[in-house]
C-alpha cells in the first residue's frame, strides 16, 4: 500500500457524466491490495461503468464477503452503502438487503474462495432466487490473503509458485451458474476493460441475479509462467465470443457491423445490450449450445470471455415473491407492522 | 506515432517547465528542495551555477519560470519560485570559499566593455580558466542597468554590490570612470577577444510639439539614473508618465519617492496591451499611481518656459474576435495638467563608439548583426551579449548570453572553432528509497501561493531606499516549498518489464497514462484518458509492449509526480528518476563545483 493518499487534485478538463459527475466521484478509499492486484483493475472498471451509466453512487448498495476481493468495494463509490459480511455468507446479506429495499442497485463482489468453497451453497441459492443484483467474482486460482494455497477454480495442472501442480479439477463459476438457471452469465478479464465495462453496464441494467466471473490475476502469488491465472497466460488463450456492447435506452447504436453478426437484447430498463458474434456460431440464449460450446473450448485451454448466457424477460426475485412496490424503509411503520391483532388473524386462517 | 526518445536530453528537460522556461535554465525544482532541506547555501550556488545574481534576480527577476510553472495549469496560481530564490539569497552563507579562484594566468587578455550583468557572467565563467579580464565602465560604480535602472526600494545597492564583489574581488580589473570612445582603439590595445555588454542605453524620445521647450520633460532611463547616482532628489507634485512598461513602473514608484504627489502613468492601449509585468502594475496600483488608457500623446503645453501639461487625444477602439485591435478613432482631446513628463516608451542600442569602417556591418536598427549561438559578429574575436546584442530583453537573458560568449571566448582564444557548441547531458538517477518511499516530497499540498509581504504604505515612501518588499518568512517558505511539483523526478518507463495490469492507469489522480493501441499523434492526443490538447506539452510514448503490442502513453501537461504510478507498479516498469541536466559552461570547475554539494 502507499504511504501517500491519492492527491484530490485532478485534471481540470475531465469529462463530466450526464449527472454532472466526473470519474474522481465514483472513487473509494486508497487500495491497501498488492500493486498490480488484478482486483484493482476490476474496481476500476466498476467505477467506470457506474460513471458511464451516470447513477449517483448512494442509490448503490455493496456488499462482499472475505478474502483479497471482498475488502475491493472499500475502494470504489466511496458514497455508496456497504457492507462486509462473514465469509461466504454475502449472497444471504444481499437476498435480505434486497428483500427490504428493492430501490437500491446490488452489487455483490466476491472471490473464488469466497463463492466457490465456503460460499457455495450460498451462491448457488441466490442465482436460484434470481436476486436482482450484479455479483462480481474476482476469480485468481489462489488464495491469496492465506500466501497463495490452490483454490476450487484452479486448475488441473497449473503450477503455484513454488513448482508443484495443482491435482484436482476446477469449478467453472459460469457452468455452474448456468447450469443453475442464472439468467446473466459473463466472463471477462481484469487486463481487458474494452471487454470488462460494457458487460459490466450490461450486468447493472439486467433485471435478475447477473454473474461475471472475471479472470484476475493475483500479481503476487499467480502471475507466473505454468500458472493459468496469469497476465500472459489469460491474454495468449482468452478467447472473446460475444462482445456485449451497452447501449443507453435514449443512444443510437452506431456500431458498424455486417449483418447477423449483431443482434440487440433490450433489458427490463429500455437499454439495450448490443452483442457482436466474434463467433459467428455461438448464440447466447441457447443454454444447452452455451454449455456444450463453453466446455468444449475449455477442454482445449482457451478461457471463452464475452456475454455467455443471457434469458431476456426472466422473473427476479420480487416478481415471484409478488412482493410489494418500493422500499420498505418507505412504507409507513402501521402499515409494515399492523400489530398483534392483525398477526392474530392471519395466523387464524391456519387454525 | 515514434516512441520518444528519452536519451534525448531535451526530453525530460521539456519536462520541467519552470527550467525549460528559464534562458539560463536554472534548475528550479533541485534548489527548492534544497530550500525545503534548509541548505539555504546550496541553494544559493545552485542558482548561482546558472544566473549568477540570485539575489538580485530573486527580486527583480522577469520570471520567465513562472507563467511556465506547471502548477500554474492546474490550480492556477504558479510556485513563488522567484520569492523563493530570494530566500535562499537571503539566508545563504558567506559563499567566498566555494567559488573557484582566479586559475593560474593563461596570458589571455580578454576587454569587456560595460559592466553590466553580460560582462560580469563573462569575467565569472572565464576567471577560473586563468584569463586576465579588464572590464571598463563608464560610471564610477558597477553594475550596468541593475544599478542605473532599477530602483534601491525594488533591489537595495548591499545586495548588487554583495554579488558584483563575488566575481570582481577574484582578480577582474575593474576600470572605473572609463568610458571606451572608440572601438578600433580598443581593438588595437592587443586585447585576445573582445567582449561588448553595454546595454540599451539610449531612451526614446518623443517628438511632439513643445518638446524642446522646457527642462521638464525626462527620458525614463536617464531619469532613473540621475535618480539613482544622486543626482536628482525631487520632482514636480504632478507627474505624467508615458508609457506602460516596467520602466514606466519604475518610474512613476520613483516619482511618488521624490516628492510626486499626483503621478499618472498614461497608456495609448487598453490595460491587454500593457507591456509591464503583472505583479508590477500590481506594486504601482497598490501605491495609487492612476493609470489611464487610450490616451495618445498629442503636444506638451508649455507657457513662458514652464511645463503646464500635455494634450492627448482619447481614443476607441475596436477589439475583433480574435481580441486584436482592429480599429481606432479619437473621440476627444483632453488636457492633463503636470509639473514633469517621463517619458518611459521604449530604449535603443547605440553604438556611437563604434567606428563604421573597422569591417562591422550595422543593420538597420544601427546595431551589428549577432550570431544567436556564438555571439560572434563579424570581427573574429569580438562578442555581442546582453541588450547590446539583440536589442533590450532582461537580466536573466543577458547573463545567459554572457555564458554563451564566455565559451565562445574560451574556444576562440584556444584555437578551436567557436560554431562547434559543447553538448548538453542528462542524468537520471532513481529516487526510490524503499517499496513507497522516495528521496524527494510526493504528497500533493494543495497550499494556495504565499502572498509577499510588503512594508506599510505609510512607511515606504519616507526613504527611497526603503525596499519595499520584505521577502517570505520560514512559515510562508516551508509552505511554498511544499507547492512545487518537483517536475525534475521523471516518470520513466521501461517497457520490457510492463504486465499490463492497468494499475498504474487507474491511480493517476490526473489520468495521464494510457495503454492504448499506437497510432499518429493527433489521433493518439484523441484517445486518451483526459483530453490532451496542450499540444506545448509532449506525449511521452513507449515502444510495444510486450504482452498485446499497444502502447503506453504519458500526457505530460499536468502529471504532478506524486510518483503513485510507480508505487504501484508492481514490477517497476515506472520508475521516478531524479532528471539532471548538464549544462556546459565556459569553466568545467563551475559545473563540477555546484555537482558535488
Amino acid at each position: 500500500m502507499s504511504f501517500i493518499a491519492k492527491p484530490k487534485i485532478t485534471h481540470p478538463g475531465l469529462p463530466r457524466n450526464e449527472i454532472g459527475l466526473t470519474l474522481r466521484d465514483y472513487e473509494g478509499s486508497m487500495s491497501t491490495l498488492c500493486a498490480g492486484c488484478g482486483h484493482d483493475s476490476v474496481s476500476a472498471a466498476i467505477m467506470q461503468a457506474y460513471f458511464e451509466l451516470s447513477v449517483e453512487p448512494h442509490r448503490v448498495a455493496k456488499v462482499s464477503g472475505i478474502g483479497c476481493s471482498s475488502k475491493t468495494p472499500t475502494y470504489f463509490l466511496g458514497g455508496a452503502h456497504g457492507f462486509n459480511s462473514v465469509h461466504g455468507r454475502m449472497p444471504s446479506i444481499a437476498t435480505g438487503a434486497n428483500a427490504a429495499n428493492r430501490e437500491l442497485q446490488y452489487i455483490g463482489v466476491s472471490g473464488d474462495g469466497d463463492s466457490l468453497s465456503i460460499g457455495m451453497g450460498q451462491f448457488s441459492h441466490a442465482i436460484r432466487r434470481n436476486v436482482n443484483m450484479m455479483y462480481v467474482l474476482e476469480n485468481n486460482g489462489v488464495y491469496g490473503l492465506t500466501k497463495g494455497q490452490f483454490s476450487a477454480s484452479a486448475d488441473k495442472g497449473s503450477k503455484a509458485k513454488k513448482g508443484e501442480a495443482n491435482a484436482y479439477s476446477p469449478i467453472d463459476p459460469v457452468l455452474l451458474a448456468i447450469s443453475l438457471g442464472c439468467t446473466f452469465v459473463g466472463r471477462s478479464f481484469s487486463g481487458d476493460k474494452d471487454n470488462l465495462v460494457p458487460l459490466l453496464k450490461s450486468a447493472i441494467s439486467h433485471s435478475g441475479f447477473a454473474l461475471i466471473d472475471v479472470i484476475s490475476p493475483c500479481v503476487t502469488f499467480n502471475d507466473h509462467e505454468g500458472s493459468t491465472k496469469s497476465y500472459a497466460h489469460t491474454r495468449e488463450h482468452m478467447l472473446e465470443t460475444v462482445y456485449a456492447d451497452y447501449v443507453g435506452a435514449h443512444e443510437e447504436i452506431i456500431a458498424q457491423v455486417q449483418p447477423g453478426e449483431y443482434r440487440q437484447v433490450t433489458m427490463h430498463d429500455g437499454s439495450r445490450v448490443g452483442l457482436r458474434h466474434v463467433d459467428k456460431s455461438y448464440d447466447p440464449t441457447d443454454r444447452i449450445a452455451a454449455i456444450s460450446y463453453i466446455e468444449k473450448h475449455r477442454a482445449e485451454g482457451a478461457v471463452v470471455t464475452g456475454l455467455l448466457y443471457v434469458e431476456e424477460g426472466s422473473a427476479e426475485m420480487h416478481v415471484t415473491l409478488g412482493s410489494a412496490p418500493g422500499a420498505m424503509s418507505e412504507i409507513p411503520y402501521e402499515k409494515l407492522n399492523p400489530g398483534a391483532e392483525a398477526l392474530n388473524r392471519i395466523q387464524g386462517r391456519w387454525r | 506515432m515514434k516512441s520518444s526518445n528519452s536519451s534525448d536530453p531535451d526530453h525530460f528537460h521539456r519536462v520541467v517547465d519552470c527550467q525549460w522556461g528559464c534562458p539560463a535554465h536554472t534548475d528550479v525544482p533541485r534548489y527548492i528542495r534544497q530550500i525545503a532541506q534548509g541548505d539555504f547555501t546550496g541553494a544559493y550556488l545552485e542558482n548561482r551555477k546558472s544566473n549568477v545574481f540570485p539575489g538580485v534576480l530573486g527580486r527583480v527577476c522577469d520570471r520567465p519560470c513562472e507563467p511556465a510553472c506547471r502548477r500554474g495549469r492546474l490550480d492556477e496560481a504558479p510556485v513563488a519560485i522567484c520569492r523563493l530564490k530570494r530566500v535562499a539569497a537571503d539566508l545563504s552563507d558567506d559563499i567566498r570559499d566555494k567559488l573557484p579562484p582566479k586559475g593560474k594566468s593563461n596570458n589571455k587578455r580578454i576587454a569587456c566593455v560595460g559592466a553590466g550583468c553580460a560582462s560580469l557572467t563573462v569575467a565569472n565563467d572565464l576567471l577560473p580558466l586563468g584569463y586576465d579580464i579588464t572590464i571598463f565602465e563608464q560610471h564610477d560604480k558597477p553594475g550596468g542597468l541593475m544599478r542605473t535602472n532599477i530602483p534601491s526600494f525594488r533591489l537595495p545597492a548591499e545586495v548588487l554590490d554583495d554579488e558584483i564583489d563575488l566575481i570582481v574581488e577574484r582578480g577582474v580589473d575593474l576600470r572605473l570612470n572609463t568610458q571606451i570612445d572608440s572601438m578600433k582603439q580598443l581593438l588595437e590595445e592587443g586585447f585576445d577577444s573582445v567582449f561588448v555588454g553595454t546595454g540599451a542605453p539610449r531612451g526614446k524620445d518623443l517628438d511632439l510639439p513643445g518638446r524642446n521647450d522646457t527642462d521638464r520633460i525626462h527620458i525614463g532611463i536617464d531619469w532613473l539614473e540621475s535618480v539613482a547616482f544622486e543626482h536628482r532628489d525631487s520632482i514636480g507634485e504632478n507627474v505624467l508618465i508615458i508609457g506602460v512598461g516596467n520602466t514606466a513602473m519604475d518610474c512613476c514608484r520613483s516619482a511618488l519617492r521624490l516628492g510626486g504627489k499626483n503621478v499618472s502613468v498614461v497608456a495609448r492601449k487598453p490595460r491587454g496591451w500593457f507591456k509591464a509585468s503583472a505583479w508590477e502594475l500590481e506594486d504601482a496600483e497598490e501605491e495609487n499611481v492612476n493609470i489611464l488608457v487610450n490616451h495618445s500623446p498629442k503636444s506638451f503645453v508649455v507657457e513662458d518656459g514652464v511645463l503646464k501639461g500635455m494634450t492627448f487625444d482619447k481614443m476607441h477602439y475596436e477589439i475583433d474576435d480574435k481580441g486584436e485591435l482592429a480599429s481606432s478613432e479619437i473621440i476627444e482631446e483632453v488636457f492633463l495638467p503636470c509639473d514633469d513628463v517621463i517619458l518611459a516608451i521604449g530604449q535603443d542600442n547605440a553604438f556611437p563608439w563604434i567606428e563604421r569602417d573597422i569591417g562591422l556591418s550595422f543593420n538597420k536598427w544601427d546595431a551589428p548583426d549577432v550570431n544567436e549561438v556564438t555571439h560572434g559578429v563579424e570581427l573574429p574575436g569580438v562578442f555581442f551579449g546582453g541588450d547590446s546584442a539583440f536589442g533590450p530583453k532582461n537580466i536573466i537573458w543577458a547573463v545567459e548570453h554572457g555564458h554563451r560568449a564566455a565559451i565562445s571566448i574560451h574556444k576562440y582564444c584556444s584555437g578551436e572553432d567557436i560554431s562547434e557548441r559543447p553538448p548538453r547531458g542528462m542524468n537520471l538517477l532513481s529516487t526510490k528509497m524503499g517499496i513507497h518511499e522516495w528521496s524527494y516530497s510526493n504528497d500533493f499540498d494543495d497550499s494556495e501561493r504565499r502572498q509577499m509581504r510588503h512594508v506599510e504604505l505609510t512607511e515606504r515612501f519616507k526613504n527611497i531606499r526603503i525596499e519595499v518588499e520584505l521577502g517570505f518568512d520560514p512559515e510562508q517558505t516551508a509552505k511554498e516549498v511544499e507547492r512545487c511539483l518537483n517536475c525534475d523526478i521523471q516518470t520513466v518507463f521501461t517497457e520490457k518489464l510492463c504486465i499490463e495490469c492497468d494499475a498504474c492507469m487507474d491511480v493517476c489522480p490526473v489520468y495521464c497514462l494510457t495503454i492504448t493501441e499506437d497510432g499518429e499523434e493527433d489521433d493518439l492526443r484523441q484517445r486518451l484518458r483526459a483530453p490532451a490538447d496542450n499540444k506545448d506539452q509532449v506525449l511521452y510514448v513507449s515502444d510495444a509492449l510486450p504482452q498485446t503490442g499497444k502502447v503506453m502513453v504519458k500526457d505530460e501537461n499536468l502529471c504532478i509526480h506524486c510518483g503513485l504510478c510507480a508505487e504501484r507498479c508492481p514490477t517497476g516498469a515506472w520508475d521516478m528518476r531524479k532528471s539532471q541536466l548538464k549544462i556546459p559552461y565556459a569553466s568545467k570547475t563551475l559545473e563540477e563545483e555546484v555537482n558535488v554539494s
